[in-house]
C-alpha cells in the first residue's frame, strides 16, 4: 500500500471538524462581508453602531459562532499544514498545546469584545 | 509509473519547488494554503483592533461624540489608502478560499471528481469578479468617484 499522501488524515475528528466549520464559515463569512463591507462600510464604523448590532441576541450569537468556528478553522488548518510539512514527535506535541492555548485565549478575548460592545447600549 | 499496490516516493508533500509541473488541482491546493495563512494571520490582527472596544466601552461621552478609542482606531486605519487596498486583497483571498473550499467539499463528497479542474477555474473567475465589484465599494470616494 502506498502511504497516505497527507498526515491530515481523511476521516479523523480534526478532518471532519475542519469541514463542519468550513460549511458554517461559508455562511457567516458571506454575511459578514455583505453586511459590514457592502451594505454598511468599514470606514463608517463607530462603537455605537457596532454596539447596536451586538445588542441584538441573534447577531451576538452569530458573532460568537463566527468567532469560535473561525479560530478553530484557522488554527486547525495551520496545525495540519505543519503536520504535512513533517512536524512530529515532541515538536508536534508542544505545537498542539500552543495552538490549543492560543485558540482558547483568542475565543475568550473575542467574547470579551462582544460583551464590551453589547454593554455599551445597556449602559 | 508505479505498479499495482507498489509504494513509491512522491517526494516532500510541501514541495513548492515543483511548481513548473503543477496541474490545476495543485495550483488550487497552493492558493488554498496561501490564502488560508493570510486569513488566519488577519483574524488575529482583526481581534487585536476590535479589542479597542473593551477600554473604549467605559467612556460614554466619547462614544456619543464618535471619538472613542475603537471608532478612532478603525476610522484612522480606514483613512489610510494602503489599508483600503489591502482590504481588497483580503476580500480576494477570502472569496477564493470560500469558493475553492466549496470545490474541496464537493471533492470530499465524491461529487464532480472528473470536473475538479474546471472547479478551480470557476474559483478564479468568481474571485476576480467579486474583487472587481469590491473596488468601488472598498476604495474611498475621492479615489473612485462612482
Amino acid at each position: 500500500m502506498a502511504r497516505p499522501r497527507s498526515r491530515f488524515e481523511s476521516g479523523s475528528v480534526a478532518w471532519f471538524l475542519q469541514r463542519v466549520t468550513a460549511v458554517v464559515l461559508l455562511f457567516v463569512l458571506a454575511f459578514h462581508f455583505l453586511w459590514l463591507h457592502f451594505v454598511n462600510h468599514a470606514a463608517d464604523v463607530t462603537l455605537w453602531g457596532s454596539a447596536l448590532r451586538m445588542d441584538q441576541l441573534v447577531y451576538f450569537i452569530g458573532m460568537v459562532v463566527f468567532l469560535v468556528t473561525a479560530v478553530y478553522h484557522a488554527l486547525n488548518g495551520i496545525y495540519n499544514a505543519l503536520l504535512n510539512w513533517g512536524l512530529s514527535g515532541r515538536a508536534r506535541q508542544v505545537s498542539f498545546w500552543v495552538f490549543a492555548v492560543v485558540g482558547v485565549v483568542a475565543i475568550v478575548q473575542g467574547i470579551r469584545i462582544a460583551f464590551a460592545m453589547a454593554g455599551v447600549v445597556t449602559q | 509509473m508505479c505498479g499495482m499496490g507498489a509504494s513509491f516516493d512522491r517526494g516532500l508533500i510541501e514541495d513548492f519547488g515543483r511548481w513548473r509541473t503543477f496541474s490545476a488541482g495543485m495550483w488550487a491546493w497552493v492558493l488554498h494554503k496561501v490564502t488560508g495563512w493570510v486569513l488566519a494571520g488577519y483574524l488575529f490582527a482583526h481581534l487585536a483592533v476590535l479589542s479597542t472596544a473593551i477600554p473604549a466601552s467605559s467612556n460614554p461621552e466619547a462614544i456619543a461624540a464618535n471619538a472613542d478609542l475603537y471608532t478612532r482606531t478603525i476610522q484612522g486605519l480606514e483613512g489610510i489608502l494602503l489599508v483600503r487596498v489591502l482590504e481588497i486583497g483580503l476580500l480576494a483571498a477570502a472569496v477564493f478560499h470560500m469558493v475553492n473550499g466549496i470545490r474541496l467539499l464537493l471533492v470530499d463528497l465524491g461529487i464532480g471528481l472528473e470536473r475538479q479542474a474546471e472547479g478551480f477555474y470557476v474559483s478564479i473567475v468568481v474571485t476576480v469578479l467579486v474583487t472587481l465589484v469590491s473596488v468601488p465599494v472598498f476604495l474611498p470616494p475621492e479615489v473612485v468617484p462612482f
